[in-house]
């Protein structure tokens, strides 16, 4: 009889033990959340740089609108800019919007020396197009610094953050996005080429990696919470 | 020789053909233009297709004047050769035709002369040609659709890309775009002249010019490995497209593009030299074959 009462309470420790981890991580990203809540809209001005193997173009001064809850821009305001999709994730609401995930303590981890609790974030919803989001955080600092997120349409892609003086917004001052791209193909017929003589073929495992783009984006400065027109995000 | 070809330059400009080559340009560049302006973003749907479900850009802003100036002279550049044909083909067939060729030899002018004459009015009417589409195709463009970034869309190899040049650093490329388009093009009027010296009417030179710059066009466009090596390289058609090399702009390992740089600007160049080599013997067998001509007409 005391056995099967020590395994009963054994077995409820756990259960509360995870349940207080739950607790923990959930009011975690609750404070994390509260942060970057502080900002209704900013306008940065930033210098964005794109690394794709298809694309060659170069680096691009950006302007970045976002408004909440979850308008976001980038416009190259005096050329052409190629901008990821995917990059509306930066909008860190995005990925910590509701509460519509089962969030998951995974442990700490360690990033450029800064130890920082790891967090699964699984959609209630079995149909969401989010399959899975990882966010790395800094609980110090109480910022995210790293998220990756697995899509079923969009592949996967994944967010590096570094903070600087708008570290209290949960503003980075530097985003790297990692991003997976399909292959470019021209329509055939479209173009007659002039052919220099170069050889261009590439081996499977270099257009593998060919399929993996990144975009830095360095921010420069930032105009939070005075206002931004919905023109701007035309 | 200045008083031959100011002849030369007026017999050119009183001929009706001569303003079909620029009807035609203008005709093109202006349907070319009315339908960029009416729906340029299908164009640019179609030439992203496989990308646009990563990628948003402002399509708007992608169909400016020097955007629509390389799609009208990548379409023109290849129908240009049958105008310069028109014109050239007539050189010293359209005077036997006419019975002149007689009356003009029998002239205290050598036959060497009139040769280099003739071809100097041609070349001078491919220059004209060539600085009416940079008015049409570039100029008119650039007021009717703007000035901005570039898109160059390519095929390299197995693989595409999208090349992007600032609006600052295209101006340079089209100057040398249709300095090396005059170069291109003065070939087809030395093959158009030397065509003539052997018919008695224009329309046999002007129907063999075309076919010729067809035929070796489709087999510079073969991708087959023996036609590769072997044939392409002593076709003028595979280097007539040349001046898209200035639009290929030079990038770093990491394919940030770098201002102001060519790709491969020795390719470019050893095409030039290639076709200025063209027109070099195609005018020296035009002076050699009509010095022994037997003129009769």
């Amino acid at each position: 009889m005391n056995k099967i009462r020590l395994i009963i309470n054994l077995f409820a420790a756990l259960l509360m033990g995870f349940n207080s981890k739950a607790q923990d991580v959930n009011a975690l990203i609750t404070k994390v959340k509260n942060n970057i809540d502080r900002v209704n809209d900013y306008v940065a001005t930033a210098r964005m740089v794109t690394n794709v193997s298809f694309l060659k173009v170069p680096d691009a001064d950006v302007s970045v609108y976002f408004k909440k809850p979850n308008k976001l821009k980038i416009k190259n305001e005096k050329g052409i800019s190629f901008v990821p999709k995917g990059a509306v994730s930066i909008n860190l609401n995005n990925i910590l919007s509701g509460s519509k995930y089962t969030a998951i303590d995974a442990g700490t981890d360690k990033i450029n020396n800064t130890t920082v609790r790891v967090i699964k974030l699984l959609p209630v919803d079995d149909n969401a197009d989010v399959v899975l989001s990882t966010v790395y955080i800094d609980e110090a600092n109480l910022v995210i610094r790293r998220a990756k997120t697995t899509t079923r349409t969009s592949g996967s892609y994944q967010l590096e953050m570094n903070y600087g003086k708008y570290a209290p917004y949960g503003l980075p001052d530097k985003i790297v996005f990692s991003f997976d791209t399909k292959d470019y193909k021209l329509p055939k017929g479209i173009t007659f080429d002039f052919d220099d003589g170069t050889q261009n073929r590439k081996t499977a495992a270099e257009k593998a990696q060919n399929r993996n783009g990144k975009a830095e984006i360095t921010f420069s400065n930032y105009s939070i919470n005075k206002g931004v027109s919905d023109g701007s995000f035309k | 020789m200045w008083k031959l070809l100011q002849i030369e330059l007026f017999k050119i400009s009183k001929r009706p053909r001569t303003y079909i080559a620029f009807v035609a340009v203008a005709a093109i560049v202006f349907i070319f233009q009315f339908a960029f302006k009416a729906d340029g973003q299908s164009y640019m749907d179609l030439m992203l297709q496989s990308v646009k479900d990563t990628f948003s850009f402002d399509r708007v802003q992608a169909i400016n004047g020097y955007f629509m100036c390389y799609i009208v002279l990548n379409t023109l550049l290849i129908q240009v050769p049958i105008l310069i044909a028109l014109i050239a083909a007539d050189s010293i067939s359209g005077e036997a035709n006419m019975g002149t060729l007689r009356l003009l030899i029998s002239k205290p002018i050598s036959r060497t002369q009139i040769i280099l004459v003739k071809f100097a009015a041609a070349t001078i009417f491919t220059i004209f040609l060539l600085l009416w589409m940079a008015i049409t195709a570039l100029f008119l463009s650039l007021l009717i659709f703007g000035a901005g970034d570039m898109l160059v869309f390519r095929s390299k190899g197995d693989e595409s890309q999208i090349l992007l040049i600032t609006r600052d650093d295209i101006m340079w490329r089209y100057y040398a775009a249709f300095a090396y388009a005059t170069v291109a093009l003065t070939v087809i009027a030395a093959l158009s002249l030397l065509l003539s010296i052997f018919a008695e009417n224009s329309i046999g030179p002007i129907i063999a010019t075309v076919c010729i710059v067809i035929v070796c066009t489709i087999i510079s466009n073969i991708n087959v490995p023996i036609i590769d090596k072997n044939i392409k390289p002593f076709l003028f058609t595979s280097y007539l497209v040349g001046w898209k090399g200035f639009f290929y702009i030079g990038t770093d390992p990491d394919g940030k593009t770098i201002k102001g740089s060519l790709e491969n600007w020795p390719a470019i160049r050893s095409s030039l030299l290639i076709l200025i080599a063209h027109i070099f013997i195609l005018v020296t067998a035009s002076v050699v074959v009509f010095n022994k001509k037997d003129i009769l007409s």
